[in-house]
């Protein structure tokens, strides 16, 4: 089943300039009682974003009316935690397509990339000037090239090169996906399996 | 040929072949499954057309999401009963074991792997949990999947992983009196942050590690991807050999001696080298606790919260942020904060050596008045074990109740939620805001020092009742 195809996105960026944000703050367990992958985009920082009674918070970034975008810019080590995929479709679900750290956690970028969810990772001093730079104008445009594997501040601002697997760059690119990878080479895995014992 | 680490030894003849450019396709020998992170598998599978490659080698228990009252009434929560619902129709039609609520094998998934005796050395071993590190411990390279890999996995019995880079952590010496492997994890996560071990496939080594106990080393293998890791591991030896043997799932006769051979030749090679190497030393680890809201925000429990001025610049906002949601300030001390309650449990420290450490320490003694105490069991086996080895009767004798078995307040998905500004010291392994509970507030720490909270009702140094 195809996944969504990435190529370029160029789009006004959302900023946490959070650390170490973890699972838990991107979707609670509470919210993972759902048995399908959709909606959750609703709940997405529900406890950072809501208060008790459900009112948003005004000093949210996803509240601020100055904010919005496709690209979501975030602190170093970001996703780190529980295995949930559900943080994956609540961040895809609510509308981002990129996810911008300096570190992201080994779980959450491969749930990521297995939901066309890009995840791009930049050196310190770039995130740092991303920050500034959005905070300073949030109508600032950044594309993001996966074929060439670079972000760009436009018109003309700092750019920077980003590493991806060349399989799943590939998978994104074209909108593979692993399974359907894994059900062709059926065969090949059964005779793995004789060879076993 | 004789510079193989275990993990290398494993991954290697697991390789099924190599995408170019690519990661491997890994042939995955154990899955667990669970009622949380299954479900939209079990639906990809079925809008694929596609069934389960090998349901015998998948095993299905209940346990994130029920109660830990009353297990034989209905769960009256409606979403989690349909979750809980969800799994039985789908362990049913795809012909999958189940240890559902009220089986007497009933537990939580990292519990009863081991328990049984499915978990065993040199397997590859995944579950849509990220503790499924825990099964490392048997000398195992273990690590938890998202839901498009449980998918993966029963669809194919394999995985597209990338091979991660290893690193040795070494302990060496002794422990101190009123320290336990929870604190030798909390030790090594607060020295290398809750990120210094990403990318990485973490190896136990040394002395410390040699001596402990199969539950022990599961609590520190448990809490590998705390620091970021993808896995941790601990080359299996006699102790391991001994916990298996005669499980319910243990090879026997014949096939036992052949299997404990070739266990014997897994662990890492005398010349094995690793893309990263650490000691530390047994001697200089306390008792800890943690302060902040990630498992990384840890002290020995004589110690202090750090000062601002001892905080990288780039971090201190997220310290602040941090403490802010604690109620703490930079410098306090920790012992003597108050505690309002206590839970002893989880994946990390709800085994039978979890609870006899907690009950040996409180026996003879009182629970404080204004503390709250939720000691629940990691499995159906291990409440069985409580009973007949009198441990329950010492609970409550000191004035504790023990609940039935489940993942209950570490995670908070059911109805066992720490509230709103409350304190708890928690045997579990998570600390993040809002983490057992909206509003709760988390300090880590092992069996025995969440004993000593649960009789003072305060953050106590264990040591001082040794």
């Amino acid at each position: 089943m195809p996944i969504e195809k990435f190529t370029t996105l160029i789009s006004t960026c959302v900023p946490l300039p959070i650390e170490n944000v973890d699972t838990d703050q991107i979707i609670p367990a509470r919210f993972l009682k759902a048995t399908t992958r959709e909606g959750f985009g609703e709940n997405l920082f529900r406890d950072w974003r809501y208060d008790k009674s459900g009112r948003p918070k005004d000093d949210f970034v996803l509240n601020a009316n100055r904010y919005s975008g496709k690209i979501l810019v975030t602190g170093k080590n970001f996703g780190s935690g529980s295995s949930r995929e559900h943080a994956a479709w609540a961040i895809k679900d609510y509308g981002f397509s990129v996810v911008v750290s300096s570190f992201f956690a080994d779980i959450f970028r491969n749930n990521s990339l297995n939901n066309g969810l890009l995840t791009v990772q930049v050196s310190e001093t770039f995130l740092a000037r991303l920050f500034e730079m959005t905070e300073a104008d949030p109508s600032l445009k950044v594309k993001v090239d996966l074929e060439n594997q670079k972000i760009s501040v436009l018109p003309g601002g700092p750019e920077e090169g980003f590493e991806i697997n060349p399989y799943k760059k590939n998978c994104l690119l074209n909108g593979y996906d692993d399974i359907d990878y894994l059900l062709s080479i059926s065969d090949r895995i059964a005779e793995f399996e004789k060879s076993m014992k | 040929m004789n510079n193989k680490t275990i993990f290398d030894k494993i991954w290697d003849r697991h390789v099924v072949q190599t995408v170019p450019g690519g990661p491997d396709v890994l042939y995955i020998d154990r899955h667990f499954i669970h009622e949380v992170t299954s479900p939209q598998a079990f639906a990809g599978l079925k809008k694929r057309g596609a069934g389960v490659f090998h349901p015998e080698k998948t095993i299905a228990t209940a346990d994130h999401n029920i109660p830990t009252v009353n297990q034989h009434l209905t769960i009256h929560e409606e979403l989690s009963r349909i979750q809980v619902e969800k799994l039985k129709t789908n362990c049913r039609d795809y012909n999958i074991e189940l240890y559902g609520l009220n089986h007497p094998y009933n537990g939580i998934v990292h519990v009863i792997g081991p328990e049984m005796g499915i978990t065993q050395p040199g397997m590859t071993i995944v579950c849509g949990d990220s503790h499924t590190s825990t099964h490392g411990a048997f000398g195992s390279i273990a690590f938890g999947i998202g839901t498009s890999e449980v998918e993966m996995v029963l669809a194919s019995q394999c995985l597209m992983q990338a091979k991660p880079k290893t690193m040795r952590i070494n302990i060496d010496g002794e422990l101190q009196k009123g320290v336990t492997s929870k604190d030798i994890i909390l030790y090594i996560i607060s020295q290398i942050s809750t990120g210094g071990a990403t990318g990485y496939f973490v190896e136990y080594a040394g002395k410390a590690i040699r001596n402990l106990s199969m539950e022990a080393r599961m609590t520190i293998c448990n809490m590998s991807i705390e620091m970021g890791a993808r896995g941790g591991l601990i080359s299996p030896d006699q102790v391991t050999f001994e916990y298996i043997r005669g499980r319910e799932y243990a090879p026997s006769g014949e096939r036992w001696e052949e299997q404990v051979e070739f266990w014997k030749t897994l662990p890492s090679d005398d010349g094995a080298e690793f893309d990263r190497e650490l000691f530390f030393s047994a001697a200089d680890i306390e008792p800890m606790i943690t302060y902040g809201t990630n498992p990384g925000m840890g002290t020995g429990i004589s110690g202090k919260i750090p000062l601002m001025e001892e905080v990288d610049n780039a971090s201190r906002n997220s310290f602040l942020k941090s403490l802010q949601y604690m109620d703490f300030s930079p410098g306090d001390i920790m012992t003597g904060k108050k505690v309002d309650y206590v839970f002893m449990g989880s994946c990390t420290n709800g085994r039978i050596e979890d609870l006899r450490n907690f009950a040996s320490f409180v026996k003879g003694k009182k629970k404080a008045e204004d503390v709250t105490v939720w000691i629940v069991p990691g499995s159906k086996q291990v409440e069985k074990q409580a009973e007949e080895e009198g441990i329950r009767q010492i609970l409550e004798l000191a004035g504790f109740e023990m609940r039935q078995p489940g993942c209950s307040a570490c995670l908070a998905m059911n109805e066992d939620k720490i509230p709103e500004g409350k304190y708890a010291v928690s045997t579990s392994n998570r600390n993040f805001e809002g983490r057992q509970g909206p509003g709760s507030r988390t300090m880590l720490a092992s069996p025995l020092t969440a004993a000593a909270a649960a009789i003072t009702g305060r953050v106590t140094d264990p040591r001082t009742f040794l």
